[in-house]
């Protein structure tokens, strides 16, 4: 650049009005034409379409865990013992990580029943049961308790406990 | 150029003048380098025919592949037994993953050693790095397209990193996958970016080597070229000495290739995927390890994932953290020592990184995760203020 050039002429003219307003509207539209792109990647329409799925809890023992897969996720249906129930209800769980009771993780009713994702809220792998009672993640060694609650490890929150509702006493709909 | 006009010229003239081609090839011919560079600068080189090998049996094993959800594992299986060569194709690739990374991290080792991202190579040294990180991320979806079980769960550990970001991470998560779960989408997007990212990497490999080429190579002296008697031309000195460092490589790789194809890899990528298992004992691959180390360091997913992208980013910083003239480690006496240390300091890390983060394994990962940000955050400042160093030769020709 000569140095005349950067002389002090500071005089703002319609030309740079007209260059300024030009690189704007040229932007929006960069930046429009690449939203379809970057939308595209997105789930489609047929994977977000919710799909839902019923489960047969009767041939489920106590003490039993089943996995189920829902929308390419496992879902731990666990039926918990009577220890198990008395255990996770007299947790002192207002000083946990992710404070939450047991009663507002299982349905009224049907508090043997405790229906989650079994993700691990960490980084997605599958816990494991732990034969104490509660899981175990193998990844990066995350604890939760017999009702899915963050104990100890990296994971921020406690296992999420889907949508489902009661259809029957022992039918369950998730999603 | 204009006045090289030629009327009664060969055909390479005829070109040379619409398009000098030649005149650039001479550029790299006289190309002049250090008479110095012992073989830690092979490196480089190797790292490009590195690159090379993994982009040609990439494109032959494509051929062959077959990025679906159902069909990709055997397609894989199927390259293993009917096609021919295939065996040997999948194998060059797997194994050149490794021999390619291998080639990088001791060309980075090299400089930090000898001090080579300090002024005025600063850019080289960045554009560097965005080849490193362009390559973890094209030999991390690379990984996953076999779509064993290390596949996906590596796939799915990996693409939660992002989750830990507040707010929106699950919205960015859910869009990288493509779904609600590593599924065929996120396969097909990964075998798409694997096989174009590799051609964004020679692009920025080529502005690397014309950025190198502005001030030319460091030595191991560290001190600037003074005269033409402190160099050589590339060719055919270097040429040769990084021929006979192919030749090295090339044995080191035929070794792994035939002897131990899978002795990098994961044997729980020979189990196809499945989304209700996930295996006992996920690792990455072992050119990963230490980054995952330093991510299992804290208790906390927000800041492990922070702390893993850092120690990466503090790599950026470098050329402010150490501050020191001196670039050779051979004349700072004190460095020399603390290199070495932080060297060993990144080896155990990958150790940390490949066990199970249990009992001993917690604490030594924190203490190793903790010296790795003190040698660059502290220790590197440090030294380069209060290190009495050696007296520097006066030229790369002379003796002292």
């Amino acid at each position: 650049m000569k140095k005349s050039d950067s002389a002090p002429k500071k005089k703002v003219t319609r030309r740079d009005f007209l260059v300024l307003s030009a690189t704007a509207v040229a932007s929006i539209g960069a930046a429009s034409a690449a939203w379809p792109l970057i939308s595209s990647m997105n789930p489609a329409s047929d994977v977000l379409k919710l799909s839902s799925i019923e489960v047969d809890l009767s041939p489920i023992e106590p003490g039993q865990t089943v996995k189920v897969l829902w929308r390419g996720k496992p879902v731990f249906i666990r039926h918990r013992t009577k220890q198990e129930i008395l255990e996770s209800e007299s947790a002192d769980w207002k000083s946990m990580r992710d404070p939450e009771s047991d009663a507002s993780r299982v349905k009224p009713g049907h508090e043997e029943w405790l229906v989650m994702l079994g993700v691990c809220t960490h980084l997605g792998c599958i816990p494991i049961d732990v034969s104490t009672g509660g899981w175990f993640c193998p990844c990066h060694g995350s604890h939760y308790d017999a009702s899915g609650r963050i104990v100890k490890g990296p994971a921020p929150l406690n296992l999420i406990v889907p949508d489902y509702e009661f259809v029957t006493d022992t039918k369950i709909k998730i999603g | 150029m204009s006045s090289k006009k030629i009327k009664t010229g060969t055909v390479a003239d005829w070109i040379e003048y619409r398009l000098p081609i030649f005149s650039f090839l001479k550029h790299l011919g006289d190309y002049r380098t250090p008479k110095n560079l012992n073989y830690m600068w092979s490196f480089g080189s190797i790292a490009g025919i590195g690159l090379v090998i993994q982009i040609i049996t990439g494109i032959f094993l494509a051929m062959h592949y077959s990025p679906n959800a159902v069909t990709a594992f055997g397609s894989v299986e199927y390259i293993m037994r009917n096609v021919n060569y295939g065996w040997l194709l999948r194998y060059l690739h797997a194994v050149g993953a490794s021999m390619f990374f291998v080639a990088v991290y001791l060309h980075m080792a090299r400089s930090l050693y000898y001090g080579s991202y300090k002024t005025p190579r600063e850019l080289v040294w960045f554009l560097g790095l965005l080849i490193f990180f362009l390559m973890m991320a094209t030999a991390f979806m690379g990984y996953v397209l076999p779509w064993g079980q290390m596949s996906f769960w590596g796939a799915t550990v990996i693409t939660n990193l992002f989750s830990a970001i507040p707010v929106i991470g699950d919205t960015i998560v859910q869009w990288l996958w493509g779904g609600f779960s590593v599924g065929d989408p996120t396969l097909n997007r990964f075998f798409v970016l694997h096989y174009l990212l590799p051609f964004i990497i020679v692009a920025v490999v080529l502005v690397h080597i014309i950025a190198l080429h502005v001030h030319g190579s460091n030595n191991p002296k560290g001190i600037d070229v003074k005269s033409k008697k402190d160099t050589i031309p590339f060719h055919p000195y270097y040429t040769v000495k990084d021929l006979f460092g192919f030749g090295v490589y090339f044995i080191i790789f035929a070794y792994f290739v035939f002897y131990q194809p899978n002795y990098l890899g994961h044997p729980d990528n020979y189990i196809e995927s499945n989304p209700m298992v996930t295996p006992e004992h996920i690792v990455p691959e072992w050119y990963f390890l230490p980054f995952y180390a330093i991510l299992r360091a804290v208790p906390n997913k927000l800041l492990g994932v922070i702390l893993m992208f850092s120690s990466i980013m503090v790599l950026f910083a470098l050329p402010w953290l150490d501050r020191s003239d001196v670039k050779s480690g051979t004349y700072r006496p004190v460095f020399k020592k603390l290199y070495w240390v932080f060297l060993l300091d990144v080896i155990g890390l990958g150790y940390i990184g490949a066990n199970s983060p249990e009992g001993i394994y917690i604490i030594l990962g924190r203490v190793a995760t903790l010296y790795y940000f003190l040698h660059f955050l502290f220790i590197l400042p440090f030294l380069s203020k209060y290190e009495r160093t050696l007296p520097l030769p006066k030229s790369i020709s002379s003796k002292l």
